[in-house]
């Protein structure tokens, strides 16, 4: 059977990390390096990695820094941010990463998704979606939330999978941050709809709200930031809560 | 020390860094003469089958790697190729252990690709020495390789029983990514490099 992932997501900037300052014992907490392999250790399935680095330089310290880290880590793990080519792509994918994310990119240029899908295979190829509701309807979001697009999230990650998406990251912007839950409604009505993977993302506060995830919208994967950084939340104590709930997960 | 065919199919940083944490020494073959110089040998893959296959060809060293003697190690669509068939690209393999390669069957209301960790059965074989009944490993794939229990040294199930691991003679063939399977992936990684025939 196969387990639910847990999935701790980093962000970076200039090949550091800029959250996560709970952890006993780094040396350098903004390493991300050091972070990726205490996550591993903990015992998180996968990690994702969110490039924020906005100077002209970003190809090159995120190159650098998923050298340092496929050198390390022992899981898989996914980098997103800024991605727009296949070139972009590839250079990552040399670097060692397992995955990529693309956002916007695929918004403006939904060949995009196809053109990386037919490269690199499709199980390469995650797309992330931020969606918001708006006036009855759950739209596509760029920019974190601040920019609407005239995409309805159901139609865009349904055409995703037909160009060849190999998964879904769903961040509800209407749960971000508020640390009450996940989007269970939404995030069970997508998951319903397609036949690739989805990872939940947005709203995680307690390790009731992972079980209730998976309980009641049945998603591959649950994505969290901040309550794993701050420590709120350890890895080990909610896959074992998880699995007093029959969720299938790796201890 | 390991030789790993450099075919073009797919990376192999994540590979290379494994056998680096492992010490295991390694180096690359491109050549029939490269063949001899290792004692072991991995064909690594990611990506699509028939595509592989043509790369695998395009090297002129499917002869050789057919009549080799030392312990061979297929991940993932390495593992496919020395598989009879694939229905990825309709593809004739190398056909070294005669069993299919399969795509899963979404009516099995199962997702694909099937991606992330599921638990394996292990037989008694030394690839699988020191790795526990039901412990996981990374999987990412579209296609499977039909369980037969004559090849079979490790069976998983996703939607339907498969063979997660194939064993004939010399010839090895994993599934999942042991480079990405943490700790129980290093495990196999280092049996492999200890195997002798």
């Amino acid at each position: 059977m196969l387990s639910k992932r847990i999935i701790p997501c980093l962000d970076v900037k200039d090949g550091r990390t800029v959250k996560g300052v709970n952890f006993v014992d780094l040396r350098d907490a903004g390493d991300p390096v050091e972070l990726a392999a205490q996550y591993a250790q903990q015992g998180a399935d996968e990690l994702v990695f969110l490039d924020i680095t906005a100077t002209h330089e970003r190809r090159k310290t995120m190159i650098e820094m998923v050298k340092s880290v496929a050198r390390q880590l022992n899981i898989p793990f996914t980098i997103g941010g800024g991605i727009t080519e296949i070139a972009d792509a590839e250079a990552l994918l040399n670097a060692g990463a397992d995955k990529i994310s693309i956002n916007s990119a695929a918004v403006r240029n939904p060949k995009l998704i196809e053109d990386l899908a037919k490269t690199f295979g499709v199980q390469f190829v995650v797309l992330a979606v931020d969606t918001k509701h708006v006036h009855g309807k759950n739209m596509v979001h760029l920019n974190g939330g601040r920019l609407i697009t005239e995409l309805e999230t159901e139609n865009w990650i349904k055409q995703a999978e037909d160009l060849g998406a190999g998964e879904i990251l769903l961040t509800s912007m209407d749960h971000d941050g508020t640390k009450a839950g996940f989007d269970c409604g939404l995030l069970g009505k997508i998951n319903q709809m397609i036949n690739i993977p989805i990872i939940a993302s947005g709203g995680a506060g307690s390790m009731e709200h992972f079980t209730e995830v998976f309980q009641k919208a049945n998603v591959d994967a649950a994505l969290a930031a901040s309550v794993f950084h701050y420590g709120e939340i350890l890895i080990p104590d909610l896959k074992l809560e998880l699995k007093r709930n029959q969720i299938p997960v790796r201890i | 020390m390991i030789g790993i065919v450099n075919y073009g199919a797919g990376n192999i940083f994540s590979l290379t860094a494994a056998l680096d944490r492992l010490n295991v020494t390694y180096g690359m073959v491109n050549t029939e003469n490269d063949l001899e110089k290792y004692s072991h040998i991995i064909i690594p893959g990611v990506g699509h089958a028939g595509a592989a296959m043509e790369k695998l060809k395009g090297t002129g060293l499917v002869k050789a790697i057919k009549k080799l003697t030392k312990p061979v190690l297929g991940i993932c669509v390495g593992m496919q190729l020395i598989t009879e068939h694939s229905e990825e690209g309709d593809a004739t393999l190398l056909n070294i252990v005669p069993v299919k390669t399969k795509k899963f069957d979404k009516s099995l209301n199962i997702k694909i690709p099937h991606m992330g960790w599921n638990a394996i059965m292990p037989k008694n074989n030394s690839l699988f020495e020191g790795v526990e009944d039901n412990t996981q490993f990374y999987f990412v794939h579209s296609y499977f390789i039909e369980y037969n229990p004559t090849f079979d040294i490790a069976s998983a199930d996703y939607g339907l029983k498969f063979s997660a691991a194939v064993q004939k003679d010399n010839f090895y063939g994993v599934q999942f990514h042991p480079e990405k399977s943490g700790k129980a992936g290093e495990l196999v990684l280092k049996n492999f490099s200890n195997l002798s025939l």
